[in-house]
């Protein structure tokens, strides 16, 4: 049994020097047309990466002795992608079903344990009874403290040329913190950047109880009365937590809330809109609980620029863009309200940037670059400028969740999280050469062959 | 706020834009509270500026010819469903948090057709699981508004309240709906499950409310003598009963039978608060003299029962029983079909019961607006009133009366003219987008490779 351990042991040290060998830590790409998207493209640049940071971006830059030299000759350098909501790393929360589009949805192996949320409610068994029982609440759950290297999807979401995503749980009506990860690492701490970023919520979708047993709430009013009640909780917990604080001596204890814990360390809350009724109510929302609002969806955006302006609102956008339903009666078409919709919904990006609305876009779990190109294509026949587009998908997203400073420009100091490309991004005949995620040189493995129509793809 | 979809919509239905001043000539004026007349209507502001048969029209004023035509006060539905995306938060059965002004949905097609029918303003309320129901929205129907633009400000809060089978029925094994086939975790049995259980839980419900109110009282009293307290936890299901026991809130009431009506009103006298309204209430006309003693409303249907047992033992004479009782009845439409024709509604009262016209034309005008506590601004045509207005072609009684403009403060949001002659531009616009919808599914398409 020991030899068995120290043979083990030795291969893996063997393994892990043989990697040492293999990955330098300094690389130079030199004379790449360099997109910093903070700054002006440089046409003929080098960028110098060292210990998984950008040390130099210019036109002349000492390349030293011992870098790895990238020929940049006909290759363009972006910084990595950000995928602005999504939960690779987190597999538990991944979508169960494939994606459409052919994206491979649902690849990801299972995780032993029940969910957080599961667990939850198996540990709870009266169904919710109000707002005093936190009601499909697991706002402690830090998506930092649940990153699994082992989710298949990072690799799929790398080769497409994303490095970076925001991860958040997603279950329940205050579902959890998010955190910024880079897709690369062998342990989960190696990939958080930054935590918490956000709190997902949702209004309800997936956890309804709906008068089936679910419990408080089942409605979407009920929802909304509970957000609106457990942000009065906060503010009357902080109160009594701080009276105690100062004067324990003599007054009752305060019950310990974890949900309120949660709540309070959130430095952003993230809520649900697609419609413009939706973006209206939930402006509304944000601004009665007097919270940090990212808005996500986004699909009607085009309609509620001026009101997401004046709100100083940003919006994650969800890059795919919706399609009418393949297996929908022909002969029921939908109503010229739901077809303006799905027509002028590409047309958001170019609207709000327009009205100077900061906005990122997420991917919806599509990591394949087919259908990636697809969207941008909409997005851009819309109006969206090529800059605009990279920029949404980098310093943005970047910017929306308080991390510039690290992420989403080509930028001396700033993590090397980079794509390299054969042309412009996201143009149907590029392809990504290489991806760098904390310095570390990754390159995509060939894209599967599309299974035709009728083809079982599984 | 949503000044883009506003100018888009304006650009869309440019009769959206308010003239200065409308006047409308030529019509047979039902004035509600003033009596009927030959004359004109003068809009101005959002108002009604002036109104007789020997009106001198304003220079620049907008004319609208009503010649052979009835020009009366928009209708108010003082119960509607619609144009709201949640009905029930029906895992509670004291739901007063939940508030309808919190999920408008400004753009269900249901208040476009009510508009087409001559409706204005209605009350969207919840459905009748719960007890507590939660807070009503009073809302007209500006078809093209926001949420917001929707909701009538300075109306007064209503809170809907229930009673009987729709409330018990999630705590009988009994009356549960059990859906052959469709296998449903059942939820366990909520309280309560019978009419005296309904009972306990106003009782109960409004005691806490006492307590709760009581608390606040002297937290505000220390604050008052210079301490300086925490202050209670706000309790958002609590505080619309205190808003009730206050008379900040009017109460609202589905109830059918004849004892749950006297148990709703003597749970009232003894926590202090009127009923401004019973809802549905088939068996009203059997203790009228105690809901007009009590100065409770009472919003009915005309002649639809017999669809559950507690709506079985009904008359189509209840509205004019009561009228005569001096109870303060109105009709509603709890439907988005019925709402359409409200007008028909009232009109079967004459028939059953013998009311003269403008008595039968109250119950879905002036009437509904004293329920909602909206009379001295809507429900009648009389100078200073809100300028909502309805043209029909014929009398408004008659079944063949259509509706040929709406205005609601004043600004046109229904035509029929209009809305005839759009329908091409929209049909053509529709299959555009279908079409290039289409090309881009087909282009969109995975590669087809052909079986070998």
């Amino acid at each position: 049994m020991k030899k068995i351990t120290l043979t083990l042991l030795l291969l893996f040290i063997a393994g892990a020097a043989a990697m040492l060998a293999e990955a330098p830590s300094i690389y130079a790409i030199r004379n790449a047309r360099v997109v910093t998207v903070s700054g002006a493209v440089i046409e003929r640049g080098t960028v110098l990466i060292r210990d998984g940071l950008i040390q130099e971006v210019g036109t002349n830059v000492n390349i030293p002795a011992d870098a790895a030299i990238i020929e940049g000759q006909g290759l363009t350098v972006y910084p990595g992608l950000i995928d602005a909501l999504s939960t690779l790393g987190l597999p538990e929360f991944a979508p169960a079903a494939p994606a459409a589009n052919g994206a491979p949805g649902g690849a990801v192996r299972t995780t032993p344990g029940a969910p957080a949320q599961q667990q939850q409610q198996a540990a709870q068994t009266r169904p919710a009874q109000g707002p005093e029982d936190r009601p499909q609440t697991t706002s402690w759950l830090n998506a930092a403290d649940i990153v699994n290297p082992a989710d298949r999807r990072i690799e799929t979401a790398r080769n497409v040329g994303f490095t970076t995503a925001v991860s958040f749980p997603n279950r329940g009506i205050i579902a959890g913190q998010g955190a910024v990860i880079d897709l690369a690492g062998e342990k989960a701490g190696d990939m958080v950047v930054a935590e918490p970023v956000g709190m997902y919520m949702t209004m309800g979708s997936g956890g309804r109880g709906g008068g089936m047993g679910g419990g408080f709430p089942s409605s979407l009013f009920g929802v909304i009365a509970y957000v609106k009640q457990v942000y009065l909780d906060v503010d009357h917990y902080k109160l009594v937590k701080a009276a105690y604080q100062q004067h324990p001596q003599g007054m009752k204890r305060p019950e310990y809330d974890r949900a309120l814990e949660g709540v309070i360390q959130a430095p952003r809350i993230l809520l649900p809109a697609n419609r413009a009724v939706e973006i209206d109510r939930m402006l509304r929302l944000s601004a009665e609980l007097k919270q940090k609002t990212v808005l996500y969806g986004g699909e009607q955006a085009y309609e509620m620029a001026a009101a997401l302006k004046q709100a100083g609102t940003p919006v994650l956008i969800n890059f795919k863009w919706p399609e009418p339903d393949r297996n929908a009666d022909p002969d029921r078409p939908d109503s010229l309200r739901i077809l303006e919709m799905r027509d002028k919904a590409p047309s958001s990006p170019a609207v709000l940037v327009k009205a100077g609305v900061p906005f990122a876009f997420y991917t919806d779990n599509t990591y394949t670059a087919r259908d990636l190109n697809r969207f941008a294509r909409r997005a851009l026949d819309s109006g969206l400028s090529q800059n605009d587009l990279v920029r949404a998908f980098t310093l943005s997203a970047a910017e929306i969740f308080g991390v510039s400073d690290r992420l989403g420009s080509v930028d001396k100091g700033k993590i090397a999280n980079l794509v390299v490309t054969d042309g412009d991004l996201f143009n149907e005949k590029t392809k990504v050469k290489y991806i760098f995620v904390d310095g570390v040189r990754f390159e995509p493995a060939p894209e599967p062959a599309q299974p035709a129509r009728g083809e079982v793809a599984q | 706020m949503r000044s883009i979809a506003i100018a888009l919509l304006a650009a869309a239905l440019p009769a959206l834009a308010a003239p200065p001043v409308t006047a409308i000539v030529g019509g047979t004026v039902i004035t509600i509270t003033k009596g009927t007349f030959k004359g004109t209507v003068i809009l101005k502001d959002g108002k009604i500026a002036e109104i007789g048969e020997n009106v001198s029209i304003p220079a620049g004023a907008e004319k609208v010819d009503a010649t052979g035509m009835y020009v009366m006060p928009g209708i108010i539905d003082p119960h509607s469903h619609i144009a709201a995306e949640a009905t029930n938060e029906g895992s509670i059965s004291v739901a007063s948090m939940v508030d309808i002004n919190d999920v408008i949905n400004p753009e269900d097609i249901a208040i476009y057709r009510a508009l087409a029918g001559g409706v204005t303003t209605i009350v969207t309320l919840h459905g009748s699981a719960d007890t507590i129901g939660g807070q009503c929205a009073t809302i007209k129907m500006r078809w093209g508004k926001d949420a917001e633009g929707l909701k009538v400000q300075g109306a007064p809060p209503i809170l809907k309240f229930a009673l009987g089978e729709n409330v018990k029925r999630a705590g009988s094994s009994q009356q549960r709906i059990n859906i052959p086939g469709l296998s449903m975790p059942q939820a366990p049995l909520r309280y309560p499950g019978t009419r005296m259980g309904v009972e306990d839980v106003l009782r109960q419900s409004f005691l806490k409310a006492k307590a709760y109110q009581a608390e606040w009282k002297e937290y505000n009293d220390q604050v008052k003598a210079g301490q300086h307290p925490i202050p209670p936890r706000r309790d958002l299901q609590l505080e619309p009963l205190v808003a009730v026991l206050e008379g900040r809130m009017l109460v609202h009431t589905h109830a059918y039978r004849q004892d749950e009506i006297l148990m709703f009103l003597k749970v009232g006298d003894e926590f202090g608060f009127r009923t401004a309204c019973l809802i549905h209430c088939l068996e009203g006309y059997k203790v009228a003299k105690e809901i007009a003693a009590h100065k409770a409303g009472v919003t009915t249907f005309s002649d639809w029962w017999d669809y559950k047992i507690e709506a079985r033992d009904a008359i189509p004479y209840n509205a004019a029983i009561m009228l005569k009782k001096g109870v303060d009845v109105s009709l509603h439409s709890d439907d988005a079909q019925l709402m359409r024709h409200l007008n028909q509604e009232a009109a079967k009262i004459i028939r059953y019961g013998g009311i003269s016209e403008n008595e039968a034309l109250s119950l879905i005008t002036i009437a509904p607006a004293r329920q909602i506590g909206l009379d001295k601004r809507i429900g009648s045509l009389e100078v200073g009133k809100d300028a909502d207005v309805v043209i029909y072609d014929k009398h408004p009684l008659s079944n063949y009366a259509k509706v040929q403009k709406v205005f609601i403060d004043g600004i046109k949001y229904f035509d029929r003219d209009t809305d005839i002659s759009g329908r091409a531009a929209k049909e053509a616009r529709k299959k555009a987008l279908i079409q290039k919808e289409q090309e881009m599914m087909r282009r969109a398409a995975p590669p087809t490779r052909r079986p070998a």
